[in-house]
């Protein structure tokens, strides 16, 4: 925002108070609520009828219920998180299962290499394999030691905390492997393709 | 505060945007009649269900709760995708 303002002295003092600075990415500010930001309303799912599929290039599609998903190897992440509307939240908790235990269930297609993220409500986004693998993203259904809250993408949700939060599909419900990285909801309309915060890739073309 | 009181929050209509819809489309929209393209339902677009807090604007149909708009400004320019009106009548 005012950045040209801001001193060498002040950003130095910034630095050492906890040298929280440095992990905030250029053009951000950091805040300690959890903003909900959302494109449509919180849907409702019954956990009854709830599942989590994986299908498009893989040999064969999985499905979990919910019931099955919470079998599956769980982890703990600490993580920061950056919103392209430029709030950054540090060291959130999460609990969740991540995306490699998830593929450890299906057998990739050799053309696989990207995923499309599906979500209650009709949400999309797009990520490369390359960003989902390698514990880089996982399935949260937990936050700071409580089940994920509704209008925070709960019953469970997708993170992916090296990208910008948008790709942290809320309500997430299932990963279909493609050929090609195709756009999602908000990569469809003027938001950079894979919205590295540190590059500030917010806009296409950035 | 429950959840719904959350969520209640975060739905305004039509009327919260128009100032953008005028600066989109040179006059005032909210009175314009629109149909939605996955349902069929007519409203004005005023009265569209309203979705701010979020990367752009979304304006959803009351009645199905499709999306009839969405609009994303950036640095380079404004976006705008109508897929989900199948039309929209202006009145002079």
């Amino acid at each position: 925002m005012s950045q040209k303002f801001v001193s060498r002295g002040f950003t130095g003092k910034r630095e050492r108070a906890g040298g929280q600075g440095a992990r905030v990415p250029p053009g951000q500010h950091l805040v300690s609520d959890f903003p909900v930001l959302s494109a449509g309303p919180t849907p409702r799912t019954d956990l009854a009828r709830w599942t989590f599929t994986i299908d498009g290039l893989v040999t064969a599609p999985v499905s979990w219920s919910w019931a099955d998903f919470q079998h599956l190897p769980v982890q703990d992440f600490v993580k920061d998180i950056s919103c392209v509307t430029k709030w950054t939240k540090l060291d959130t908790r999460w609990r969740g299962v991540s995306v490699d235990t998830l593929f450890e269930h299906v057998e990739l297609d050799p053309r696989a290499v990207a995923l499309i993220a599906s979500c209650d409500g009709g949400y999309t986004t797009n990520l490369l394999l390359s960003d989902a693998l390698n514990g880089q993203a996982f399935v949260a259904y937990e936050y700071d030691g409580k089940p994920l809250a509704p209008e925070h993408g709960g019953p469970a949700r997708l993170v992916v905390p090296h990208l910008y939060f948008w790709k942290s599909a809320k309500w997430v419900r299932g990963l279909r492997l493609v050929n090609k990285d195709a756009p999602g909801f908000w990569e469809s309309l003027g938001y950079h393709i894979r919205g590295d915060p540190w590059k500030e890739q917010r806009y296409t073309d950035d | 505060m429950n959840d719904n009181d959350v969520v209640r929050d975060l739905t305004l209509d039509g009327n919260a945007v128009a100032g953008l819809l005028e600066e989109v489309f040179g006059a005032d929209m909210t009175t314009a009649d629109g149909e939605c393209a996955h349902c069929g339902s007519a409203n004005a677009v005023g009265a569209l269900r309203a979705y701010t807090r979020a990367p752009g604007v979304v304006l959803r149909c009351p009645a199905c709760g499709g999306v009839i708009a969405r609009i994303v400004q950036t640095p380079r320019g404004t976006l705008v995708d109508l897929r989900g009106a199948a039309h929209l009548a202006m009145r002079r």
